[in-house]
């Protein structure tokens, strides 16, 4: 604390210091609250975020499993790494996943959003807005186990409705080429409220000025939309973008529910390889190694997002 | 719709017009139809589960689909039941769940406050400390948090779940934002008035971040019970969660009816619909406001 009447000794003396009448007294206790109210979250995000993040680090120099106590092995967990099929396929699948599902919920949240936008009655807007917006507040539990039924080879309403149309059934969620897409549409499904609840907001704010503007210039349909609409939208593509990244590199409970990771690996990701590793065969050294690719893969995406948003100059 | 029209060259062809004209009513019409497909295809998976989950076991999986519910087979919502410890995994669910909102908004209302209003040293290195922490995945820690929680002799109680989520950088951040919006006059003629800090904070600030509060709350619910991942890992038997059981449900019921799993399902989504019914423009502001900084 910096003062120039410091605690003359004592409680008392404190106490005085601390309740002064002066404005230097008020900073003072403005300053004390201010670190007592910091107190619970700091303390709990030291112990349960970043502590263990560097924990996380530390044990992933480690061997060490139920059977043995920890055994500092350097690097060797990482280069176990590069030659663990199932990691490299978890990570391939991972990688398969994100981009598939966070092309199509962005895609399709823009196009939803600018639609929506056009409807002027409020009652439409109101029940597309609900419709879309549904899916996101269900748990990935629960929309694995019904999407798994949905898209069942033989007994699936899906299929049901292709092979009226003179498809033959497709096996979304039994064969390996397959499983990874069907997963990440199930995924965009969830998650099209999100963007899209982000892209209308950035239409709403738009300036109509810019609009106009657009409008006397004689742009028109979609050159205005390319030209015009999409570059205003920039920062909340790039937000929806890397959020949608973010998550979908994480994913867990739609493989692990739908399919268990199968067939085969083919469905297996990266945080499942951990999950196996880790609280099944209870390896925590090598789990932590895989956590921490995780977390490096994760690391690079928010700072190329923090990047992009200072270096791009945007329109507003 | 029409002020599209309005603006345009003056001296137009009669084809120049008719081409414009049909443009128009295609930019009228193709937005609404695309909606209408869309919307549709978004919502039939929800009204297919709720339909199934009201049809008799014995055809419960069969084509064609029923879209209408007109078996009302109600009593395969009572089956759950007897499947599943149900009724103690929505306890469970709930006792977790409102445990956390609780202490998210405890430790977000003091620490949002803290960062938005008072001065003191290292409050903006301490807030991007926290801001930082945003970006940790919780799968990068849970092995470290797991070993520590083990080791507090909290492994497979409720405060292996909420003690670690109950701070939150999201809220705190949130919280900040609102905090931020209100006049600074306000305080100051309340300190004028005789307030003390401690007052100043309870009966001016906090009465007024109440729509941010409740944001938070909604938003940090609908999370929370919805978590899969920390719950198989920190919990075992008959301390899971709802989303835990409609998995086991799941499991029991590879030979059985899907109609009874679909019941545990649309049970799940009861406090979520709740949820979206009453706070809705809240959930949407939420988001939106989270977006706002990125």
């Amino acid at each position: 604390m910096k003062s120039k009447s410091s605690p003359a000794g004592g409680r008392q003396g404190l106490w005085h210091w601390l309740m002064q009448d002066t404005m230097d007294g008020l900073r003072r206790r403005r300053a004390l609250l201010g670190y007592l109210f910091l107190l619970p979250t700091l303390l709990g995000i030291f112990i349960f975020t970043a502590g263990p993040i560097f924990v996380s680090f530390g044990l992933s120099l480690f061997h060490w499993n139920i059977f043995r106590p920890p055994d500092f092995i350097g690097l060797d967990n990482f280069e176990r790494l590069l030659s663990d099929g199932r990691v490299i396929i978890g990570l391939g699948n991972t990688v398969k996943f994100t981009i598939l599902a966070v092309t199509s919920q962005v895609s399709i949240g823009l196009i939803l959003a600018l639609a929506v936008h056009r409807i002027s009655r409020v009652w439409l807007r109101y029940y597309f807005r609900t419709a879309f917006f549904l899916p996101l507040l269900m748990s990935g539990a629960s929309v694995a186990v019904f999407m798994g039924y949905i898209f069942h080879k033989e007994f699936g309403p899906l299929n049901y409705y292709l092979t009226l149309l003179g498809l033959p059934q497709i096996p979304w969620l039994t064969s390996p080429d397959l499983v990874m897409i069907s997963i990440a549409i199930i995924s965009a499904w969830r998650n099209l409220g999100f963007t899209f609840v982000i892209f209308l907001g950035g239409l709403t704010n738009l300036s109509q000025e810019v609009l106009d503007a657009a409008d006397v210039d004689g742009a028109q349909g979609f050159r205005r939309l390319w030209s015009v609409v999409i570059p205003l939208l920039s920062p909340q593509i790039l937000f929806a973008t890397v959020t949608g990244v973010i998550g979908a590199l994480q994913v867990f409970d739609e493989p692990y529910i739908m399919t268990r990771g199968g067939p085969g690996n083919a469905s297996r990701t990266l945080v499942m390889v951990m999950y196996e590793h880790a609280f099944k065969h209870i390896e925590f050294g090598y789990g932590s190694a895989i956590a921490i690719v995780l977390f490096l893969i994760i690391l690079v995406m928010a700072i190329v997002q923090m990047w992009l948003w200072r270096s791009r100059v945007f329109y507003q | 719709m029409t002020t599209s029209l309005r603006s345009g060259p003056r001296d137009i062809s009669a084809a120049e017009h008719r081409r414009q004209v049909l443009s128009h009513q295609l930019g009228r019409w193709l937005p609404l139809i695309v909606l209408a497909i869309m919307s549709g295809v978004v919502l039939a998976p929800i009204m297919w589960t709720i339909s199934t989950s009201l049809r008799d076991g014995v055809d419960s999986f069969t084509v064609p689909p029923k879209w209408l519910p007109t078996d009302l087979a109600v009593e395969n919502y009572g089956v759950v039941f007897e499947k599943v410890p149900f009724a103690r995994q929505i306890l469970n669910s709930g006792i977790i769940t409102w445990g956390t909102v609780l202490g998210q908004l405890i430790t977000a209302s003091l620490a949002g406050y803290a960062f938005a209003r008072l001065e003191f040293r290292g409050r903006d290195l301490l807030f991007w400390v926290v801001l930082a922490t945003m970006m940790i995945p919780v799968q990068a820690t849970v092995i470290p948090v797991f070993i520590l929680i083990r080791n507090l002799g909290l492994y497979d109680t409720v405060w292996s779940l909420i003690l670690p989520a109950a701070p939150t950088a999201f809220g705190t951040f949130l919280l900040r934002q609102y905090y931020l919006t209100i006049p600074i006059e306000l305080e100051e003629s309340a300190l004028i008035d005789g307030a003390s800090q401690w007052q100043l904070f309870r009966r001016i600030y906090l009465p007024l971040v109440k729509p941010g509060l409740a944001v938070l709350a909604i938003l940090s619910f609908n999370f929370h019970w919805n978590e899969f991942f920390r719950p198989l890992i920190f919990l075992q038997h008959e301390n899971y969660p709802i989303t835990i059981g409609i998995f086991q449900l799941q499991g029991y019921m590879m030979t059985g009816s899907i109609s009874v799993v679909l019941a545990g399902v649309v049970i799940s989504l009861v406090p979520v619909i709740i949820i979206f019914l009453f706070g809705q423009r809240y959930l949407i502001e939420g988001i939106m406001r989270g977006a706002i900084k990125g």
